[in-house]
């Protein structure tokens, strides 16, 4: 058997780009049988990218992907199903409307004269849902009537029912409760005895530590070292992730006023599963961020502020009194003042097709009108004064958004929310996708904002950003504020320690920098 | 090396009734539509002062079945998550087509009806290409492509007019111990194209796309394939149709009215039928008791003395009546901005 000498999976060279922006960087990777590989690295620092290569959602710029040392190409996610490759996504990859049955068999049903053959599909279902321990699952039953954790039972089940050489799992387990937790792990660990490949990816470094037999650390699209599983401590691996490249230009910050009142407080708020009793204050003339991994429930936590949740629990209170905030309508009115900008500019934040006139004005169209009539010149004084503000060039103000550079449409978005002069502005990853300059400009928008006196409540994936820009940054895990970092305590070590939950690395000296 | 044991054990007590009561949760929206059906045919039959014969019985089909085979053939592109415009314009071309073709003796009658068959499948197949790989959007391509169609009805016949081959028009209209023809036709439709299709992989690739078109393709199912199959049996549909339609009135004619109007009546039959518009959701088999519940709006307002002309406004009743059971999931939404999704 040739498998002795060639491991199982070996990728060499990706390079993947996305317009200008570089995912991958000549990396390598390589994954052999019997072993669980762990995948480590920051936010963005591209191992989902490397997962989409490797199941051939994306194709990559350059280099190569061997298995079993024939080299391959995923043009499709179905050639890579056809090789033996089974991944398992953080964004689920369900059909919500299909029943369990036909989701885990949608990649190859079993058939007979010509059809699906139902019983087959029901037992093979069946069987690979006791291969994962979700035998409480009926295989008839729809998926979107299930909730998230058994949903993500039936994706493992999915892949599991696809007879894998290679399984990947990305953040597969982030949903579920500890008990099936603990029969994915009892699964893993039978089927690296069975001789499988498993590539495991996760931002919990105690699931790593119990699984893991290699580990490979990501940073910035490109291959920083791998090493066996326990040959490192939390910290090293911490380190790694970290590294340095550059460091962005902030501007200074100024400090609130500690004793003013604070405009916006929460007290344990709490929805669904996703937040689970945040407590958090915001003082005018404050910038505070938002930190820890994507998906702790950030987001969430900006959308039950902005009053798009249905069913929070907890009390908000804005300049000291209780207010139940019923829709973005109610958010943004004077009496709240608040103004999110959202992350997903293209779909939230912007209509793409009007012109950046009218996108600039929409939020605030009540204020210019009157009896319903829109009046031209107070329009036209907030326009002229905003795109003085955000240095928007100004001869597109009649063209389409879609003409403009991300960058230019974010400020067109932040723009159009602070025609409202809000009190309280709350943004979910600004700077998300768009260049290094107009970031720039953006720190120095939101610190002269909050010097204004409004109070900023800032999302942010990027730690230097949240060190350079905030004057207190709380790090969200599993929905919970499980740590606020200020000052000295404000550190790229400290915010990712926090971030993964490990307790034992925290406020020891900086040794990095 | 074989990870799922082929070997399972025997299903745990209880389970029966689960297996049931996921079939009916499944099947909510057709069984919905069965029983609106059911109650108002029972009420039009009591109302009915000779009740219901074997003749009013085999009329009431007639009218059915040609909307419900427009509204199967609209079922098909809805559940990939699209729309068809040009269901009533093939509806009304195979119809023209069938008056020129389907005549004569039995055997040129019967390559007629070849004929009319294969025009449809190719107007659905058009309308399926330029969909899948002109990546446009379906309800602008079959409006247009619908509006083309149209112009070729008028084209093959002017003026309406035409002729049927007489046995075969005979055949498809009478009825057989009280089954009227067309419903044995319909049930033919479902047992020998639709249920086949349901349980192929590129008719479960449709449901898929409509669910998920992301997760579809990520899935690996042929999502290509599944929606040009989709499109080309809808024009299938809507040919046995045309068919149907000439073998009633003994000819054809190229009229935008009926062809619109079939087009309109079929999306609602859908709707009724338990389908959902957004995708994913729904079958054939509820679009067919959907069109026969529309269809017996009519029959009722007569029987209840209330005048015809208002036909629409009670279709628009019932319509939103129905439609808003289907829309009760909305109430379990948590996150406003799901509801703009």
């Amino acid at each position: 058997m040739a498998g002795e000498t060639t491991p199982l999976l070996r990728m060499e060279g990706i390079t993947k780009h996305y317009g200008g922006v570089r995912a991958l960087e000549n990396v390598r990777f390589e994954c052999d049988r019997g072993r669980i590989h762990a995948l480590l690295g920051e936010n963005g620092a591209g191992k989902s990218t490397l997962i989409k290569v490797l199941s051939g959602v994306v194709q990559p710029n350059a280099g190569r992907i061997l298995l079993d040392g024939r080299p391959q190409v995923f043009a499709r996610p179905a050639a890579a199903n056809e090789a033996g490759i089974a991944c398992i996504f953080q964004e689920l990859s369900l059909l919500p409307d299909l029943t369990v049955a036909d989701n885990i068999c949608i990649t190859n049903p079993p058939m007979r004269f010509g059809q699906i053959d139902y019983r087959a599909q029901r037992k093979r279902a069946e069987a690979a849902l006791a291969v994962v321990g979700g035998e409480d699952i009926h295989p008839n039953a729809t998926v979107r009537d299930l909730p998230l954790s058994r949903r993500q039972m039936v994706e493992i089940a999915k892949a599991m029912a696809r007879e894998p050489k290679l399984l990947i799992l990305d953040e597969a387990t982030s949903a579920l409760t500890a008990a099936d937790v603990a029969k994915v792990f009892a699964m893993l660990k039978r089927l690296r005895e069975e001789g499988m490949a498993v590539v495991y990816i996760s931002h919990r470094m105690h699931e790593i530590a119990e699984l893991a037999d290699d580990c490979t650390v990501f940073r910035n699209g490109q291959h920083v070292e791998t090493f066996t599983a326990g040959s490192k401590t939390d910290n090293a691996m911490v380190e790694m992730m970290i590294g340095r490249e550059y460091q962005n230009a902030f501007p200074p910050l100024t400090r609130a006023k500690p004793d003013s009142e604070p405009v916006l407080k929460v007290e344990n708020l709490s929805w669904q599963r996703e937040l689970n009793n945040i407590n958090l204050e915001l003082r005018p003339g404050e910038v505070v961020g938002l930190g820890g991994l994507d998906g702790q429930g950030q987001r969430q936590l900006l959308l039950a502020l902005f009053g798009t949740l249905i069913g929070t629990t907890g009390t908000i209170r804005i300049a000291g009194e209780a207010v139940d905030i019923t829709s973005p309508q109610h958010a943004k009115s004077d009496t709240v003042g608040m103004a999110l900008i959202p992350e997903d500019r293209k779909h939230e934040g912007l209509m793409l097709p009007m012109t950046v006139r009218e996108n600039l004005t929409f939020a605030a169209v009540d204020r210019m009108s009157k009896w319903g009539l829109v009046d031209r010149s107070a329009e036209e004084a907030a326009i002229t004064e905003m795109v003085e503000l955000l240095k928007i060039r100004s001869d597109g103000i009649d063209g389409p958004v879609a003409a403009l550079s991300g960058g230019n449409q974010q400020k067109i978005v932040i723009g159009k929310w602070l025609m409202n002069k809000p009190r309280i502005i709350l943004l979910n990853d600004p700077t998300r996708g768009i260049d290094v300059g107009t970031k720039q400009e953006i720190y120095q928008l939101l610190r002269r904002l909050a010097e204004s006196g409004a109070a900023i409540l800032f999302y942010s994936t990027d730690y230097d950003e949240l060190i350079g820009c905030c004057d207190r940054v709380l790090v969200l895990y599993d929905g919970t504020v499980i740590e606020t970092l200020a000052g000295d305590r404000l550190t790229e070590r400290n915010l990712i320690a926090a971030a993964l939950n490990i307790t034992n690395t925290r406020d020891l000296p900086e040794t990095v920098q | 090396m074989s990870v799922v044991p082929s070997t399972q054990a025997a299903a745990p007590a209880g389970r029966a009734r689960d297996n049931f009561s996921h079939w009916l949760l499944a099947q909510r929206g057709l069984l919905l539509a069965v029983a609106i059906f059911a109650v108002m045919f029972l009420v039009y039959g009591w109302k009915l002062n000779v009740g219901l014969t074997a003749n009013i019985i085999n009329t009431a089909a007639n009218k059915g079945a040609l909307l419900a085979l427009v509204a199967m053939a609209q079922t098909l592109p809805v559940i990939t998550g699209g729309l068809d415009l040009s269901v009533g314009m093939i509806f009304v071309l195979t119809n023209c087509l069938a008056s020129v073709v389907v005549v004569g003796g039995p055997v040129s009658a019967f390559f007629g009806i070849l004929l009319v068959l294969g025009v449809g499948l190719l107007c659905g197949f058009i309308n399926g290409v330029i969909v899948v790989y002109g990546r446009l959007q379906p309800i602008i391509v079959t409006l247009a492509t619908g509006a083309v169609y149209f112009g070729c009805s008028l084209a093959i016949r002017p003026q309406p007019g035409g002729s049927v081959n007489f046995e075969f028009a005979d055949l498809m209209t009478r009825s057989w111990a009280g089954v009227p023809s067309t419903v044995i036709l319909l049930i033919a439709v479902v047992l020998l194209i639709w249920m086949p299709y349901r349980r192929s992989v590129l008719g479960r690739g449709a449901y898929a796309i409509g669910s998920s078109e992301q997760a579809a393709y990520m899935s690996g199912v042929p999502v290509a394939r599944a929606r040009l199959l989709a499109y080309t049996l809808a024009g299938l549909f809507a040919a046995i149709a045309g068919i149907l339609l000439t073998c009633i009135t003994y000819s054809g004619a190229a009229k935008a009215s009926l062809a619109n109007d079939y087009t309109l009546n079929s999306i609602g039959a859908v709707v009724i039928g338990g389908t959902s518009l957004f995708g994913g959701v729904g079958s054939a088999v509820g679009s067919i008791f959907g069109a026969f519940v529309m269809r017996t709006v009519g029959d009722l307002l007569i029987v209840f003395d209330i005048n015809p002309v208002l036909q629409p406004l009670f279709v628009g009743i019932v319509l939103l009546f129905a439609v808003s059971i289907g829309s009760l999931r909305i109430l379990r939404v948590k996150n406003k901005l799901d509801l703009y999704r």
